[in-house]
C-alpha cells in the first residue's frame, strides 16, 4: 500500500542521500574486488592516489569531469523540462562535425576569432541535433526518448561517412579530419598556468574546463534565476499549469531541447578543439551517456552536477590508473565498479531516500 | 447496545511541521456506528489529524486507540489492517482500469488475478446491494463522473474491511445532487453500524448528517458538540473565534460599459461533441455575472474558451470593443489586456505544487518586468510581493519559501486567489471562488469580489453552490447542455425559477 510520502530536508536531498548511495557502491564494489582476491582497501588507495594523488593525476581527473560536466549538464537542462534526453552522444558528435568544419574552412581566421566561431559551431551542431527530436515530440508527439536514440545512430553513421567520403584526410588509413590550424586549439592548462611560472606536468586539461565551469554557473543561472527558466521548470512540473500561465510547452521543449544539445556540444569542444586537435571517429566514447547518471545523481542542480562529474573523473581516471599498477583489476572489471555507481546513485536512488528519511525521523524523534 | 468502546480515541495528539505546530494536544473520541463531522478553518489541522489516524504521518506524541485497544499506525496498511478506510480528496484511482481492478488493487490476493477478481465480483455485487451503490463493476474507471469515481474510493475502502471511514472534503468536487447521493450512502453505511469521520466546511452538511461535531483552531480542538444542540452560527463563531457574516451584503450595482462580449460562442471538444452552443453573452463593467446550472453542462468550456485555453469553433469574442483573434487568445496576451482567470481546478490547473508559494505567486507573470531586469528574475522581488499577498490574504503559514504542496488545501486555494485578484483585472473570470476554503475565508472573498465590481471591474462568476451565484451575482445565465437556456436579473429571480432554467426548461420554449 502507499507509505507515507518521502519528505526530506533539502540538504538531505542533495548532499546526504547521494553520499549514502555512494558508500553503499562503494562497499558493493570492494566485495566485487574481494571476490577476484584483491583487497578494497589497496585498490581504493590506489585508484584515489592516481586520480587525485599526483598534479599528472588530477589534471587527467579534471579533463574528464570536463566531459561529464558538459554531458551531466545536457541532461540536467532536459530534465527540468521533464523530457529525458539520452541523445548526447549523437549531439556531441554533430557538434564535432560543426566545430570540424569551422576550424577547416575558417582557417585563416585569427586565433581570437576562430576558438569562439568553433565554439559557436558545436553549440549550435549540437542543438540543432537535439532541437529536431524536441520538435517532433512538440507537433508530433514523438517521444524523445525514442527519437534522440535514433538520431545516436543517424549522428554515429554520419559522421563515418564524412570522415570516409569527405572530410577525411588525404592519403591516412585513420577516419579522421586533418589538423586543426595552430590557431583553433585550446590552450591546455599547463601551458597556461606555465605563462605564469606555475610548472605542470603535461595533461589533456585545457581552456575547455573553464568553459565548463562557466556552464555551470550559466545554468545555474538559466534555471533557477531566469525568466525562460522558471517557464522551463513550470512545464516540467505540470504542464497543465504552464499552459494555464500563457506559457507555451511546445515552444519550451523546443527550447529546452536546444539548450540541452548545445551543452552536449560542450564534449566536442573539449574532445576536438581541446585534446585531438582534430574530429576522429567514436570521440564521444560514451561520455554522452554517464552524462545521464551524472544529472540523475546531482539532482539536475549544477553543484550535485560538478560532484557527481568530479566523482566519475575520479574513477575514470583513477580505474585507469589502478588496472595499470594492478593487472588482476582490468580495465572491464573498472567498468564494473563505475556500472555499480550508476546503478546505485541512478537507479536504486529511491530506495536510499526512503533509508535516509527513516532513519532521520528516528533520530529526530530521539532527544523528544 | 451498552457501552460500546468508541470506534476511535485519539488522546494527546500533537504533530509539528518544522515550526508549525500542526496538531496540539489534540484528543477526540469517536463513538462507534456515529457520523462524527470535523469543522475548522484552513490550516486548523484537520487533514493532519487524519493523516496520522490513517497513517500517513506518525505523531511525535499522544496515542490511539481503535475499538479501546492502543495501536501503533505507522502506515496505510497498519490502519487498514486496524480496519480503517480513507477516501481521499484527490482520488487514488488508477483511470485507465475496471472498476472491479481498481478495487482489488493492493489485495488481489495471489499472484495471478483470475481468482481476485472474481471473488472482488461477489464481494463488489454484495456491496452494492448492501448500500444501495449501483456501480458497474467494468465501467472504465476514467470515464465515470466524480461522483461515481469517489463510490469506486468508498467501495474499495469497504472491500479492505473498513469499518471506520475517513472522507476529507469529499463534498468539494460533487454538486449539490451527488452530495445528497454520497449522504444517503454515509446514512445507509451507519445504519449497518460503520462510524463515519466526515471533513468538511459546508456546515450545511454538517448539520444534515452528523451525530456529533469537533472543531478545531489552530491546530488544537476547541469543542465537542451534538450536532442537533448547536447551530451553524455557533459553529462558525467556535472556529474562527469571532462572529461571522454569512450573508452577502452589497450595495446595488454602478453598471458601466461593456467590456467583455462573445458571440454565438460554440466548442467542439477531442470526441467532436458541442461542450458549448451558440453561447453569447456580455460583461459591463462594475457588475458580477453569475452562471447557474448542474456542473458539466459547459461552465467550464465557458470558462476555458473566455480565458483563451481552448479555442472556439465558431463564434467571436470583443474585449474591450475589440474583436479578439484567434493568435490574440491566449493566456500570456489576455492577462495583458487585463483579462484574469481564477482557474476552477486550482490545484491542477492554477498551481504548481512542486513549487514554493512564492515561485507560484508570480505564475503567469514571470515575464512581469516588475518582478526582475531583462531577462532575469529577482528571489528577493517575488519573495516580498509574495509575503504581502499571503498577509493580505491570510494565507497560514506566511512562509513565500515553503513549498506549495505543504500547504493545507485552502491555504493553497487562497495563494491563487490572491495572484489573480490582487493584479487589478479589467475581466475577472472566476471559478469555484470558495471551493475549499473555510467560511471566515468565504466571508472575506465575496467581500473582496465585491469590492472588485464596485471598482468598476466585470467579473463572470461560476460556482456549483447556487446560493452563492445568487448572494453575489448581479445577473444571471443558466447554462443547460452547453446553451444558456436563460437571463434574469438577481433581484427578480428564484431558486426554483433557476432550477427550471438550469434544466432546460427555456422561456423560449415554453
Ligand atoms: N508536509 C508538511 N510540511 C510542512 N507543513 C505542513 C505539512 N502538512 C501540513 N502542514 C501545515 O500544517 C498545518 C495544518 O495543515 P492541514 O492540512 O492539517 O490543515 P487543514 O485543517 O486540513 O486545512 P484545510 O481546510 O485548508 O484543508 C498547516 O499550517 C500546513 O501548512
Ligand atoms: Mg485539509
Amino acid at each position: 500500500m502507499s507509505a507515507a510520502p518521502i519528505d526530506l530536508p533539502r540538504w538531505a536531498d542533495t548532499a546526504l542521500v547521494p553520499l549514502v548511495s555512494v558508500a553503499a557502491a562503494l562497499v558493493v564494489a570492494g566485495l566485487v574486488v574481494l571476490s577476484i582476491g584483491e583487497s578494497p582497501l589497496e585498490a581504493t588507495a590506489l585508484l584515489l592516489k592516481g586520480s587525485l594523488g599526483s598534479l599528472e593525476g588530477l589534471g587527467f581527473t579534471l579533463y574528464y569531469t570536463t566531459n561529464f560536466i558538459f554531458t551531466g549538464l545536457a541532461v540536467a537542462v532536459a530534465f527540468h523540462a521533464g523530457l529525458f534526453n539520452i541523445g548526447g552522444e549523437g549531439q556531441a558528435t554533430i557538434a564535432g562535425i560543426f566545430a570540424a568544419i569551422a576550424c577547416l574552412w575558417l582557417a585563416p581566421l585569427p586565433g581570437i576569432l576562430l576558438v569562439p566561431l568553433a565554439i559557436l559551431a558545436a553549440a549550435a551542431g549540437g542543438a540543432l541535433w537535439a532541437f529536431i527530436p524536441g520538435y517532433l515530440q512538440a507537433t508530433r508527439g514523438s517521444h524523445v526518448v525514442i527519437t534522440t536514440i535514433m538520431f545516436n545512430f543517424i549522428a554515429a553513421t554520419l559522421i563515418v561517412y564524412l570522415l570516409v567520403e569527405v572530410m577525411g584526410k588525404t592519403g591516412s588509413m585513420q577516419p579522421e579530419t586533418p589538423d586543426f590550424p595552430k590557431q583553433a586549439v585550446l590552450t591546455p592548462i599547463h601551458e597556461l598556468l606555465g605563462a605564469f611560472g606555475l610548472k605542470l606536468p603535461s595533461t589533456p586539461l585545457n581552456t575547455s574546463f573553464l568553459l565548463a565551469l562557466a556552464s555551470l554557473v550559466a545554468v545555474w543561472a538559466l534555471i533557477y534565476r531566469s525568466r525562460l527558466g522558471y517557464a522551463i521548470r513550470t512545464v516540467g512540473a505540470n504542464p497543465r499549469a504552464a499552459a494555464y500561465a500563457g506559457i507555451s510547452p511546445a515552444r519550451i521543449i523546443m527550447v529546452a531541447m536546444a539548450i540541452s544539445g548545445a551543452l552536449a556540444g560542450g564534449l566536442a569542444v573539449n574532445e576536438a578543439m581541446g585534446v585531438q586537435h582534430r574530429l576522429v571517429l567514436d570521440f564521444t566514447a560514451g561520455y554522452g551517456f554517464v552524462g545521464i547518471a551524472v544529472a540523475l545523481m546531482g539532482r539536475g542542480h549544477p553543484v550535485g552536477v560538478s560532484l557527481a562529474a568530479l566523482l566519475f573523473g575520479v574513477l575514470y581516471q583513477g580505474g585507469a590508473e589502478l588496472s595499470f599498477d594492478k593487472p588482476t583489476i582490468t580495465r572491464d572489471m573498472v567498468v564494473v565498479i563505475g556500472g555499480i555507481v550508476i546503478l546505485f546513485a541512478g537507479a536504486l536512488d529511491g530506495l536510499f531516500r526512503r533509508l535516509v528519511a527513516t532513519l532521520l525521523s528516528s533520530v529526530a524523534r530521539k532527544p523528544a | 447496545m451498552t457501552s460500546l468502546p468508541p470506534a476511535i480515541a485519539l488522546i494527546g495528539i500533537s504533530k509539528a511541521f518544522g515550526p508549525v505546530k500542526a496538531n496540539k494536544d489534540v484528543s477526540l473520541t469517536i463513538a462507534a456506528g456515529s457520523i462524527h463531522g470535523i469543522v475548522g478553518e484552513n490550516g486548523a489541522g484537520k487533514s493532519t489529524l487524519m493523516s496520522i489516524l490513517y497513517g500517513f504521518y506518525e505523531a511525535d506524541s499522544g496515542e490511539i486507540r481503535v475499538r479501546g485497544e492502543p495501536r501503533r499506525i505507522r502506515s496505510s496498511s497498519d490502519a487498514i489492517a486496524a480496519g480503517i478506510g480513507m477516501v481521499h480528496q484527490h482520488f487514488m484511482l488508477v483511470e485507465p482500469l475496471s472498476v472491479v481492478e481498481n478495487i482489488v488493487l493492493g489485495a488481489e490476493g495471489g499472484a495471478l488475478l483470475k481468482g481476485g477478481i472474481a471473488k472482488a465480483r461477489v464481494e463488489l455485487a454484495r456491496l452494492s446491494q448492501e448500500y444501495g451503490l449501483a456501480i458497474d463493476p467494468d465501467a472504465i474507471v476514467g470515464e465515470l463522473s466524480v461522483g461515481l469515481q469517489q463510490r469506486v474510493e468508498i467501495l474499495k475502502a469497504l472491500y479492505r474491511g473498513a469499518e471506520v471511514l475517513i472522507l476529507d472534503e469529499p463534498t468539494a468536487v460533487l454538486t449539490p445532487a451527488e452530495a445528497d447521493q454520497l449522504f444517503e450512502l454515509l446514512r445507509a453505511l451507519k445504519a449497518q453500524g460503520k462510524t463515519v469521520i466526515l471533513i468538511t466546511h459546508k456546515l450545511r452538511e454538517i448539520m444534515a448528517v452528523t451525530d456529533r461535531v469537533s472543531v478545531m483552531r489552530r491546530g488544537e480542538m476547541v469543542a465537542h458538540v451534538e450536532t442537533n444542540r448547536t447551530s451553524p452560527a455557533e459553529l462558525a463563531e467556535a472556529m474562527v473565534g469571532r462572529r461571522v457574516l454569512l450573508r452577502v451584503e452589497k450595495s446595488p450595482r454602478q453598471r458601466g460599459a461593456p467590456v467583455l462580449e462573445a458571440a454565438g460562442l460554440t466548442v467542439i471538444d477531442e470526441r467532436g461533441c458541442e461542450t458549448l452552443r451558440d453561447a453569447s453573452l456580455t460583461l459591463h463593467e462594475g457588475e458580477i455575472v453569475g452562471i447557474a446550472g448542474v456542473a458539466g453542462n459547459g461552465q467550464s468550456e465557458l470558462l476555458d474558451v473566455l480565458a483563451g485555453l481552448t479555442q472556439p469553433a465558431r463564434g467571436v469574442i470583443r474585449l474591450g470593443g475589440k474583436i479578439l483573434n484567434a493568435a490574440d487568445r491566449n493566456p500570456a496576451n489576455l492577462r495583458r489586456l487585463g483579462l484574469m482567470h481564477i482557474p476552477e481546478d486550482r490545484l491542477r490547473t492554477g498551481l504548481v505544487t512542486a513549487f514554493a508559494a512564492a515561485e507560484n505567486a508570480i505564475l503567469g507573470y514571470h515575464d512581469d518586468p516588475a518582478f526582475g531586469r531583462g531577462p532575469f528574475l529577482s528571489p528577493t522581488l517575488i519573495e516580498q510581493h509574495a509575503r504581502a499577498g499571503m498577509q493580505d490574504y491570510d494565507v497560514r503559514p506566511v512562509d513565500p519559501g515553503l513549498k506549495t504542496a505543504k500547504f493545507s488545501g485552502g491555504n493553497q486555494q487562497k495563494i491563487v486567489l490572491a495572484r489573480e485578484i490582487e493584479r487589478a483585472p479589467k475581466v475577472l473570470l472566476v471559478g469555484q471562488p470558495t471551493r475549499g476554503v473555510d467560511i471566515g475565508a468565504i466571508e472575506f472573498i465575496h467581500r473582496r469580489l465585491i469590492a472588485l465590481r464596485d471598482a468598476g471591474v466585470a467579473i463572470l462568476l461560476v460556482s456549483v453552490e447556487l446560493e452563492e451565484v445568487m448572494a453575489l451575482s448581479d445577473r444571471i445565465l443558466a447554462l443547460c447542455g452547453g446553451q444558456i437556456t436563460g437571463e434574469r436579473e438577481a433581484t427578480t429571480t428564484d431558486e426554483r425559477d433557476l432550477g427550471l432554467l438550469m434544466a432546460g426548461v427555456s422561456e423560449r420554449a415554453a
